[in-house]
């Protein structure tokens, strides 16, 4: 495994001068070490501990790849991915709950899966349930919910990981524009209330913009980070506010740009 | 934190129309209530058994073949009434009924860790894999032969030929179901660190039961088809009367009731089973994960 398996206590926590994650020189190819096709190339990223970063990137910019790198799912080809607060959480474009589980057993397993005592796992689930405002939901099954609420129960289960870092790979893409809104107020809130960091990948410019404090562009084919901007727009935003629309008109000419260079040779 | 620089009105807000949306959304599950399944799920079959038994009786009234060839309802049941009074009944089906199930739970025993290594461990699938699905399609009447021969006319046959004709069955339904578990839920479980025997316990076995437990019940009814060929094929009194000795001996006895008689109870024990173990167990397990459709 290359990366640590502890588990990651309070007192654990990365001081503030620290990263939750640095990715140092990453590339990754795919297939043979000679023929193989290089997805990402020469990645360096910090994220802050407690900061909100977004990757932003057209379909083939690797964004994915990259999350499940940071994740550890996969290995790079080269470079280094550190995350000195453990094994971080992961949330997918799916809810990927366990159907054979209720909500609340859901997030109960992933606070099994940490070590936490069997006497305090129903309360503590029940607590990260009230979290996302799914309290009386409990003993509901996976396809009884809507998919706004699968999504919360998901969150809910990533943060029983307890990890400082939250890994989020498109979560909202599938879900309408309502609910979409919705949840990105409650990740915006919970996200305040807690320590965490969020690394948020999305192809949404608007949701890159309303969400996060910094958005990281990358290019395609192979990934490289094309542009950084530092959102200091104040929270809670909407995703419909003047200075959010503004941004986002300056950052979709730069991806439209980067996809342009794609179709001239 | 929030609530420094957001009015409070806004929070509450958010709450009400998450409220909402979940309402909306929410599937509300409803359970059939008990006079429709009757009418949808119970008059259907029982009207089509009527059907046959009428058809049936027609066609010994009007005498298409002789008595000898084709014995009326009345003839069986009366075969059935004499056998109850007998007390010979029970006693018969209990022979054939306690061997398969005896013989099914070994079969569970060993197709189950069988299955396991066969779906997780690559060389001993492409060893065993194709023989093991191919074993499948081998009647088990095939079995039989060389289980007396090897094992003399004794129970012990009985459970070889019920063993290689379920085992199998089990141990593909596994496979199929560990092949069919969605790769999203072995990422989700690695991620919430999950890996290895946690992995295989917490995320493979879960994921895979419906599989599981349709190879269970194919299991079974390969269990119950061996031991029906066993019975009829090495009788001897050593054995004991089994539903497969009770058919044989109408044929030797030309007892033509008799043989019709033993059909029925074979296929009733076969259909009981299934209906009154298999089918619910698999019916709530696929109820709980949504995956049950009403038509």
């Amino acid at each position: 495994m290359a990366t640590p398996t502890t588990l990651a206590k309070a007192e654990d926590r990365v001081p503030a001068t620290g990263h939750a994650a640095r990715l140092a020189h990453v590339s990754k190819s795919f297939g043979g070490p000679a023929g193989g096709q290089l997805v990402l190339d020469d990645i360096s990223l910090d994220v802050a501990p407690g900061e909100f970063v977004t990757l932003l990137g057209a379909s083939g910019c690797g964004k994915s790849t990259l999350l499940n790198l940071v994740a550890g799912l996969d290995r790079p080809s080269a470079g280094s991915i550190e995350t000195p607060g453990g094994r971080p959480a992961l949330m997918f474009q799916e809810h990927a709950l366990f159907p054979w589980l209720t909500a609340g057993k859901n997030v109960e397993l992933a606070l099994k899966l940490r070590g936490l005592p069997k006497a305090e796992r129903r309360p503590e689930a029940e607590r990260l349930l009230e979290l996302v405002r799914l309290g009386g939901s409990y003993g509901k099954r996976v396809h009884e919910l809507s998919g706004g609420m699968r999504q919360r129960v998901a969150l809910a289960r990533a943060l029983a990981q307890a990890s400082d870092l939250l890994l989020m790979d498109e979560p909202f893409a599938a879900l309408d524009a309502i609910t979409r809104d919705v949840l990105h107020d409650e990740l915006t809130r919970i996200w305040r209330e807690t320590n965490l960091s969020v690394l948020f990948v999305t192809h949404n410019v608007r949701e890159a913009v309303r969400l996060a404090q910094r958005v990281v562009l990358l290019s395609s084919r192979p990934g490289r980070i094309a542009r950084e901007w530092t959102i200091d727009i104040p929270q809670p935003r909407r995703i419909e506010d003047a200075a959010v629309a503004e941004l986002s008109v300056e950052i979709t000419e730069e991806l439209r740009g980067e996809i342009r260079r794609h179709g001239q040779h | 934190m929030a609530s420094t620089e957001t009015p409070v009105r806004k929070g509450d807000d958010l709450a009400g129309l998450e409220a909402g949306l979940d309402a909306l959304d929410s599937v509300q599950i409803r359970r059939t209530p008990v006079r429709e399944v009757l009418l949808k799920k119970v008059l259907p079959p029982v009207l089509a058994i009527v059907l046959v038994l009428a058809v049936w009786q027609l066609l010994v009234t009007l005498e298409v073949t002789d008595e000898g060839k084709l014995p009326s309802p009345g003839a069986v049941w009366g075969s059935l009434s004499t056998m109850w009074l007998e007390g010979t009944l029970l006693e018969v089906l209990w022979t054939s009924v306690s061997r398969a199930l005896l013989g099914f739970l070994l079969a569970l025993a060993i197709g189950t860790p069988l299955g396991l290594l066969v779906a997780r461990v690559g060389v001993i699938r492409t060893a065993i894999g194709p023989i093991l699905a191919g074993l499948q399609s081998l009647p088990s009447v095939a079995w039989v032969a060389p289980a007396v021969l090897w094992l003399g006319l004794n129970d012990s046959m009985m459970y070889a030929v019920i063993l290689l004709g379920a085992v199998p069955s089990i141990a593909n339904g596994l496979v199929a179901g560990v092949d069919q578990v969605p790769p999203l839920f072995l990422r989700a479980g690695r991620t919430l660190g999950a890996t290895g025997l946690k992995g295989a316990w917490h995320i493979v076995m879960p994921a895979a039961l419906p599989g599981y437990l349709a190879g269970l019940k194919q299991g079974w009814a390969f269990s119950w088809r061996s031991l029906m060929a066993a019975e009829i094929i090495a009788s001897s009194p050593d054995l004991g009367l089994g539903l497969g000795q009770l058919l044989e001996n109408g044929r030797n006895n030309f007892d033509m009731p008799g043989i019709f008689l033993a059909i029925f109870l074979i296929l009733l024990v076969g259909i009981a089973i299934d209906l009154l173990f298999f089918s619910p167990l698999e019916r709530a397990v696929l109820r709980r994960r949504g995956l049950l459709v009403k038509a």
